[in-house]
């Protein structure tokens, strides 16, 4: 089995990929996607963490991690249809004045 | 070991190319691979739960929701140009930045001392099964575990999180919704 550090440099790489993902993409939709990215390799953390302490907080946490992460996918999409309705684009430079 | 690897390389791969894909259906389904990748490392790591929720919930739910708004929106593979010069180049570097932030934090003694081997996984439920029967029985799995701690330890985070689904319901339905005249 893999040492807890392998799990623990797999999720950091896997954060920075999201990070620069939301950085470089325009398209909310992939900003999005990197996000659910990044919870993810949080995740791992905590899903490593909790095998390496012999702990399950850490499985539970990452449990509601993903429950929080469902209910901001809804909240978002939501307000990118709605922001697609009102401009007929998506591309977050258009919408940087947070005005409608 | 061999697993892994394997799967890390997956993963890494998936993720460089959902962020670099040009069309964003690619990029949902190259995030599904991510999923499915980091569900086995689920279950590597004794979380078989986690392992289920992730391919329930993640690959599911929230990929299907993304496909739908994708091709309900269907957005042009075309980006417009930067609007801030130069923010690409800049946004790779800060990102790499960040990893080897993340590396240095690593070769810490204090974090050493604490990242090496896993201990063995036997003792993995004992506390939750001597916290209820009082001495460790018959073993349980992982989602009877879970279950256990969800209800006793973290009760009221789970009520909260079921009042935040349902505002993320009535969120998304306000938000939706046609406007009124």
């Amino acid at each position: 089995m893999a040492p807890l550090s392998y799990y623990f440099i797999l999720s950091a790489v896997l954060f920075t990929i999201g990070t620069i993902g939301v950085l470089i993409r325009k398209n909310p939709l992939i900003m999005f996607m990197s996000i659910e990215l990044m919870l993810n390799a949080a995740n791992l953390s905590f899903a490593s963490f909790a095998r390496a302490r012999n702990l399950l907080s850490g499985q539970v946490i990452a449990f509601f991690v993903i429950a929080v992460a469902a209910a901001e996918v809804v909240v978002g999409l939501a307000i990118i249809v709605s922001i697609f309705r009102s401009r007929q684009s998506v591309d977050v430079d258009d919408v940087s004045m947070l005005k409608g | 070991m061999f697993l892994f690897l394997l799967l890390a390389v997956v993963a890494v791969a998936a993720s460089i190319a959902m962020i670099t894909a040009r069309n964003s259906i690619h990029s949902a389904l190259f995030l599904v691979v991510d999923f499915f990748c980091l569900a086995v490392l689920y279950l590597t790591l004794n979380a078989e739960f986690l392992a289920a929720v992730q391919i329930v919930v993640y690959a599911g739910a929230i990929m299907v929701l993304f496909l739908f708004v994708i091709t309900l929106l269907n957005p042009g593979n075309e980006e417009t140009d930067d609007r801030l010069r130069g923010q690409r180049p800049l946004a790779v570097a800060l990102g790499l930045a960040l990893l080897v932030e993340v590396a240095l934090l690593l070769r810490t003694q204090a974090i050493r001392d604490r990242l090496g081997d896993f201990p063995p996984a036997t003792s993995f439920f004992e506390q939750v099964q001597t916290r209820i029967n009082g001495t460790p029985t018959a073993p349980i799995g992982n989602v009877q575990a879970i279950g256990i701690e969800l209800f006793t330890t973290y009760v009221l985070p789970f009520e909260v999180v079921s009042i935040v689904l349902l505002l993320a319901v009535i969120g998304a339905v306000v938000l939706a919704k046609r406007q009124l005249r």
